[in-house]
């Protein structure tokens, strides 16, 4: 089945400060969406509510996965129904070896069952061979000592390793090298398809580039102000941010700090 | 949105069963020369472990309570039974051993540890060995691995060379306390040049209601030798409160290496207060392994004094604090030689308002040249009740030293549990994934069937999490 994560009013904010004022969205599996926007305008923030952050109080609307109350399930229970996120900054977890969490996480994942330990060997090598991961990391400690681009390329190998049918990847290609960008592109386009729908937050044109969006959508102070095709992604990077703020009549507030993205 | 904080609870004590008290002679209850004579008559011992029983009595009169370190001011000391027998001869195969204790050694698995070629089984039930194997091969090497009375009996100057050499009954009050009415224990000695291959292993427990266990334990390794042996407690539970008070002295002699673990799981009534120091010679190392789960109050830092140039000692302390526990350990290196290093590394979780307090010695005397330290202590807290202290204590009279500290404290944290749960994982199972990763570098150190006994005791501690 085609999954359908459907995203409608939602608002969500810390303390006092609303980051979300109201953000709507659809992603359905088989859909790569973009998302774009200046620094502050909430693309992160969408990401950690959407996986459960207990970060953020959630303040209204309404998150959906194929008709079911997201926001009402644990962030276990949402990993366990297909959600995924690839985190901007992957936490380090001292003594759990790539391996041993990896092969915890499929089990869950496939309900308990999971794999044999020689076909899960062969498909996590299989999946360090296509990142461009050494093997050595199998029995490394999760993230601990990663350089910031064997940690994006360790949240890639994990998607791939537990196909979520939503993934998000938020900003997954700040601070790579043109060589891990394209392989952290290369494995979002493998498990493109039928069954697969991406949102890609980023700032970046380049990524774009190599994972060809369907629909790009532009945040601005915690709203999605604009959405449309690959287009999209041309004319900001001609135009940068300040066109959207002018060309959609958004009113300029003194304090807020928003800048154009570089 | 708002994550719950783990509320750990203290899982129900799994080894808290016990069988009716079968002692067939125990002392009155209190202690006082009579009872010191008693216990001495009744094992039938030589005059000079009586004298020395009594003057240990002395001491532990005339010595104050320690003024640090956990709080100990409901032990009643007169409140104790100071020996208790289970039954009458040393039980020489398991056919012989009483059927109640059967079943509790089976509950805690000792046939089973046997059969995975532990080298003998020494298990010590009440005070008395009740059950005691070696495998012929170590006999044949001229290895001695039994009670402390039967070496007493059977390696009469063996015993009197070395007994009380490296704790003194004077050391400290738990120290003449367990000197003045010891009792069980093991006994080993390692000839010159024989490597003991597999560990050899002990068990403790305690059965009888409000009974000290004062089990005494002496290990002598010769020159060039290797042994490694393994010591675990596991205690069933009682409304009153026990005292365990064990001392353990090690010599190892020039060149030899002595690796001693002990993962101890008392419950939650037991004053664990135990004094354990190795005398290290000349080119040998000493390697103390010490888990600490359970028990009321743990007072305990293993100890190496390092006697001869080139000695060496290593000290590893993991220590896990639970509702209404202090666990306060640590380690203590004592540079007497030029060219001797030592490390001590000290991990602690405390949750549910549990305390765990690192306390550490590191001397160096005048004079001495080439001396290393390092001591690393890094402590979890799982929840804001929680607390941990550090007490490292450096007195060095040289400047030829290099001395490393370092102390972390860390919390686990709602970032850590968000990953792993967006990973699948439940609260609960994302919280002990922490604190068995926590504790990982050191139990890896364990040999197999101790990591994962103690990868099931965290386990235990662990449950009761939020799901």
């Amino acid at each position: 089945m085609a999954s359908n994560l459907a995203v409608r009013g939602l608002e969500a904010g810390i303390g006092e400060k609303g980051i979300l004022l109201g953000v709507d969205l659809d992603i359905r599996a088989g859909e790569i969406h973009a998302l774009m926007g200046p620094n502050g305008s909430g693309k992160s923030t969408l990401a950690s509510v959407l996986m459960g952050s207990p970060t953020y109080e959630l303040r209204g609307g309404t998150v959906t996965l194929d008709g079911e109350d997201v926001l009402a399930l644990s962030p276990s229970d949402r990993a366990l129904r297909g959600l995924f996120l690839a985190f901007q900054y992957p936490v380090e977890i001292p003594g759990v070896t790539v391996g041993k969490f990896l092969k915890r996480a499929i089990e869950l994942r496939s309900g308990g069952g999971g794999m044999s330990v020689s076909a899960y060997i062969k498909e996590l090598r299989e999946a360090m061979d296509f990142m461009g991961m050494d093997q050595a990391f199998i029995n490394r400690y999760l993230n601990q000592g990663f350089s910031g681009g064997e940690k994006k390329r360790m949240e890639v190998l994990q998607m791939l390793m537990l196909k979520p049918s939503i993934a998000i990847l938020d900003e997954t290609d700040s601070g790579l090298d043109i060589d891990a960008l394209k392989v952290v592109a290369d494995g979002v386009n493998r498990l493109r398809g039928e069954g697969f729908g991406a949102l890609v937050i980023t700032h970046y044109r380049r990524i774009l580039e190599r994972i060809v969006p369907d629909f790009v959508h532009v945040m601005y102070r915690g709203r999605i102000v604009l959405s449309g095709g690959r287009e999209l992604v041309e004319k900001l990077e001609e135009k940068g941010y300040d066109w959207i703020r002018e060309q959609y009549g958004i009113e300029e507030e003194a304090d807020e700090g928003v800048v154009a993205s570089a | 949105m708002k994550a719950s904080s783990p509320a750990l609870e203290i899982a129900e004590y799994s080894h808290g069963y016990h069988f009716p008290d079968e002692s067939v002679f125990r002392t009155r209850i209190g202690l006082d020369e009579s009872v010191v004579n008693a216990i001495s008559e009744r094992k039938g011992e030589p005059e000079w472990m009586r004298r020395y029983r009594l003057r240990a009595l002395g001491a532990f009169r005339k010595k104050s309570m320690p003024s640090w370190g956990a709080d100990l001011s409901s032990i009643d000391f007169d409140a104790l039974c100071y020996y208790a027998r289970p039954q009458e001869a040393q039980s020489r195969s398991w056919e012989d051993v009483p059927a109640s204790i059967k079943e509790t050694f089976e509950r805690i698995g000792i046939p089973e540890a046997e059969r995975k070629f532990l080298a003998g089984v020494g298990a010590q039930y009440d005070s008395e060995m009740v059950y005691h194997s070696i495998k012929e091969d170590l006999s044949k090497l001229g290895v001695i691995f039994t009670d402390p009375e039967t070496a007493l009996r059977e390696h009469p100057d063996l015993v009197r060379r070395y007994f009380g050499t490296v704790i003194p009954y004077l050391d400290n009050k738990f120290a003449a306390l367990n000197s003045a009415v010891w009792s069980g224990g093991s006994f080993v000695y390692v000839p010159k040049g024989v490597r003991v291959d597999v560990p050899l292993q002990a068990y403790f427990r305690i059965n009888a209601r409000s009974f000290g266990q004062f089990e005494r334990t002496l290990i002598i390794a010769d020159e060039g030798s290797f042994v490694h042996y393994i010591e675990g407690c596991t205690a069933p539970i009682y409304a009153t409160e026990s005292l365990h008070s064990a001392v353990v002295e090690i010599i190892a002699l020039p060149g030899s290496r002595v690796r001693y673990t002990t993962i101890q799981n008392w419950s939650s009534d037991v004053y664990n207060l135990v004094t354990k120091r190795a005398a290290v010679h000349r080119d040998a190392v000493v390697e103390w392994v010490d888990g600490n789960i359970g028990s009321k109050r743990t007072m305990k830092y293993p100890s190496v004094y390092l006697i001869g140039e080139g000695a060496r000692g290593e000290i590893l302390s993991i220590a896990f604090a639970g509702k209404g526990q202090e666990q306060d350990t640590g380690g203590k290196a004592v540079h007497a030689a030029s060219h001797t290093s030592s490390v001590i590394t000290a991990k602690s979780i405390s949750k549910s308002g549990g305390i765990a307090s690192y306390r550490g010695l590191v001397k160096v005397n005048e004079g001495l040249r080439d001396v290393r330290s390092r001591v690393v202590c890094d402590a979890l807290l799982l929840d804001g009740d929680s607390r941990t202290n550090t007490y490292p204590v450096m007195e060095i009279e040289s400047d030829q030293v290099s001395i490393e500290h370092e102390a972390r404290v860390s919390r686990i944290g709602e970032d850590q549990l968000f990953y792993l749960m967006s990973r699948g994982m439940s609260e609960a199972e994302a919280s002990f994934m922490i604190v068995s990763g926590f504790l990982d570098p050191l139990v890896k150190q364990l040999p197999m069937e101790y990591a994962v006994e103690l990868n099931r005791l965290i386990e235990l501690e662990m449950e009761g999490s939020v799901g």
